[in-house]
């Protein structure tokens, strides 16, 4: 009797620690899932080019647009650059806008070219947070938040996705207490991300909704920001994306800010 | 000299049937806050059409802007003056640029040029400004007046080495008396300055190069005064000759932007600062600081000195009656930016306030997107000072209020 039922508390415990033991090998340490999250999607490939047009829907049903180009390159150690050649609305026509992103530790450094003023003007080292050009996304949702701000803890393992909840370290310096992403296990890209706030509400989601692999790269072709608080979304669609053009590092230059180059304006 | 704007006129006309072009149209109307015995109550009373044309041709790169303006209070807008930016049309950029070396940039013709490191105060860039503009409530855009010049940029390892050359000199859009007031009103539209403005060439060149992230810059200036400097016996005003040296720094600190830029004004034709009828030589420095408090929300301020050298030579050969401006003249800057309303709606402010003339600047705009092709701006030009000789106190009975829409194509 006594055996059955060791037997049958083996028999019920086993799948448990088998499917844990399976998990436990699969599912790498939450840093290194985090890490994993962010290459595949800021670092793909050595460079790489987009046509972006960005839809702002506002609560009033309002929509305004932006289109524009951007180009990516990868240095070492993390460190990148991008140009961002903006096509529309008609306001901010070749108007350009560069940074150079260093990496953790360190400010990025940004410079606008005002072409109607013939200037480039240094952009003060500022909230990341900030709306980008006046869209839902954030200038972090664009070049990539840093891993190291947060502290990350997996919460599940889903058949096809990690859930990730992250809380920052330096609270003071973000508008929200924590977030939770849901990374897809086979492409390694973020699905889905949800902040909440200090009094524990959701009130900003970002989703990947289309996803196609280019050139090897699982890649997101379209994805929304929703503002829940001001019921306001945006929605990003990539076209023309390539990745590998070899690209020039050089113009990701003042100089290049002043006379975009080919590969920005076509 | 006549029918070459109808030329341009016609071409981008064309360019525009080929929708190729692209601008605005824009009507702008504002009063003085005040009269001013010698000029129109209305400060500004416009409507603009800008036509631009940005392409590449081989390993050409083009870009063409032009403005057709019915400015009601000009009588003479029907007469086109490029370099006085006066008249119906107004020729903003015509130029090609290339790159002849893989490290070389050229740039020929028409051209807005700018440098220099401080928010609408100027050491080292000595490049065309038009004051009129600036006071009288257009776009800041208006500001810089165009060069007819020639850019040669030199990139050399971590260097980049400028030079530009106009063959004529351009001088600002200086204030005349058509349309703002100075000097105690002593000019009007009727009674305007006539100048002597020299023919030469001016060079102007920049040698740069980023240290970590710090950009430091030197600063050479050969030409003249680019607004009139004094007059000669027969009242006409003169634009003396002058060199600048100067030189900028500009990082990222304190948890924004810092700015440092100097420059020495060598006034050759008064280098002893003895003659009334040109300016002293001066020393120039200013330093800023500029960040984003919270998100959508900037900051910047300046501090600004002009210190003239000489000042005994000065004050000795100063005619009688004539007032005295101060050795030192101190500036400083407050500009706070707010956006709101997913960014459609900019609430901006620049204040200049000088401690020593005792007199201040204020501009303000509130701007509002209607859609991405409409705007709408409301701003204001407002002058105090305690006395009528100051730089912004002369300017009191110019304090406009304005209002301008603008439609994007």
């Amino acid at each position: 009797m006594q055996t059955q039922l060791k037997i049958r508390i083996i028999s019920i415990l086993l799948p448990v620690f088998l499917t844990g033991s399976i998990w436990a090998e699969e599912a790498p340490p939450v840093n290194e899932i985090i890490r994993r999250a962010e290459k595949a999607a800021y670092y793909a490939g050595k460079d790489g080019v987009a046509d972006v047009k960005m839809v702002i829907h506002d609560a009033s049903g309002g929509t305004r647009e932006r289109e524009f180009r951007i180009l990516r390159w990868n240095g070492e150690d993390g460190q990148q650059k991008f140009y961002v050649y903006f096509n529309g609305p008609a306001d901010v026509r070749r108007m350009a806008y560069l940074v150079w992103k260093h990496g953790p530790g360190r400010d990025d450094d940004r410079w606008l070219w005002l072409p109607s003023l013939g200037r480039v003007n240094r952009i003060a080292p500022g909230d990341k947070r900030t709306s980008f050009v006046g869209s839902d996304f954030v200038y972090e949702d664009v070049s990539g938040r840093d891993p190291n701000d947060d502290e990350h803890e997996l919460v599940e393992v889903g058949e096809t996705q990690y859930h990730i909840r992250s809380v920052p370290k330096d609270k003071g310096s973000v508008e929200f207490a924590s977030y939770e992403v849901w990374i897809d296990r086979e492409t390694h890209l973020p699905v889905k991300a949800e902040y909440t706030d200090s009094r524990g509400n959701v009130y900003r989601r970002v989703t990947a909704d289309r996803i196609e692999v280019i050139d090897g790269h699982p890649t997101v072709i379209v994805s929304t920001v929703e503002d829940l608080s001001r019921n306001s979304k945006t929605v990003n669609t990539f076209s023309n994306i390539q990745y590998d053009v070899g690209l020039n590092e050089n113009i990701f230059s003042e100089r290049f800010l002043r006379r975009p180059p080919r590969e920005a304006v076509r | 000299m006549k029918g070459f704007p109808w030329i341009l006129a016609s071409g981008l006309m064309m360019g525009l049937a080929s929708a190729q072009v692209d601008g605005f149209v824009e009507s702008r109307m504002g009063t003085r806050t005040q009269s001013d015995p010698g000029q129109d109550q209305a400060s500004i009373r416009e409507i603009r059409l800008q036509l631009g044309h940005v392409d590449f041709y081989g390993p050409f790169d083009l870009e063409l802007k032009a403005d057709f303006l019915y400015d009601d209070l000009d009588s003479r807008r029907s007469s086109v003056d490029l370099e006085r930016g006066q008249g119906w049309f107004d020729l903003r950029s015509a130029n090609v640029s290339f790159a002849p070396t893989d490290w070389t940039d050229v740039k020929v013709g028409r051209q807005v040029l700018t440098w220099g490191t401080g928010d609408l105060l100027f050491i080292n860039d000595l490049f065309p400004k038009d004051w009129t503009s600036f006071f009288n409530g257009r776009d800041v855009e208006y500001l810089k007046a165009p060069s007819d010049a020639i850019w040669l940029a030199n990139f050399v390892g971590d260097w980049t080495v400028d030079m530009i050359w106009t063959p004529r000199f351009n001088a600002d859009r200086y204030l005349d008396g058509d349309g703002i007031s100075f000097a105690g009103g002593a000019f009007t539209p009727d009674n305007r300055i006539h100048a002597d403005v020299p023919t030469d060439s001016e060079f102007a060149a920049r040698l740069s190069r980023y240290v970590g992230s710090a950009e430091i810059a030197g600063y050479l200036y050969d030409g003249y005064w680019k607004s009139p400097g004094g007059f000669d016996d027969a009242g006409r005003a003169q634009f003396p000759r002058l060199s600048v040296y100067g030189a900028s720094m500009q990082w990222p600190g304190l948890g924004g932007l810092v700015n440092l830029e100097a420059g020495y004004y060598d006034s050759r034709d008064d280098r002893d600062g003895v003659d009334p009828a040109a300016p002293n030589s001066e020393v120039r420095f200013l330093a800023g600081y500029s960040r984003e408090l919270r998100a959508d929300l900037s900051l910047g301020i300046q501090g600004y000195v002009e210190w003239m050298q000489d000042y005994g030579d000065y004050r000795d050969s100063l005619p009688e009656g004539r007032g005295a401006r101060d050795e030192v003249r101190q500036v400083t800057t407050l500009r706070l930016t707010r956006l709101l309303m997913n960014q459609n709606l900019v609430l901006s402010g620049f204040v200049f306030a000088s401690p020593t003339d005792e007199d201040g600047y204020l501009r303000g705009s509130v701007e509002y997107k209607w859609s991405d092709t409409l705007t709408t701006t409301v701003g204001g030009n407002w002058f105090v000072g305690r006395d009528s000789d100051t730089f912004f106190g002369q300017l009191e009975d110019n304090s406009n209020l304005y209002v301008a829409i603008r439609r994007w194509f």
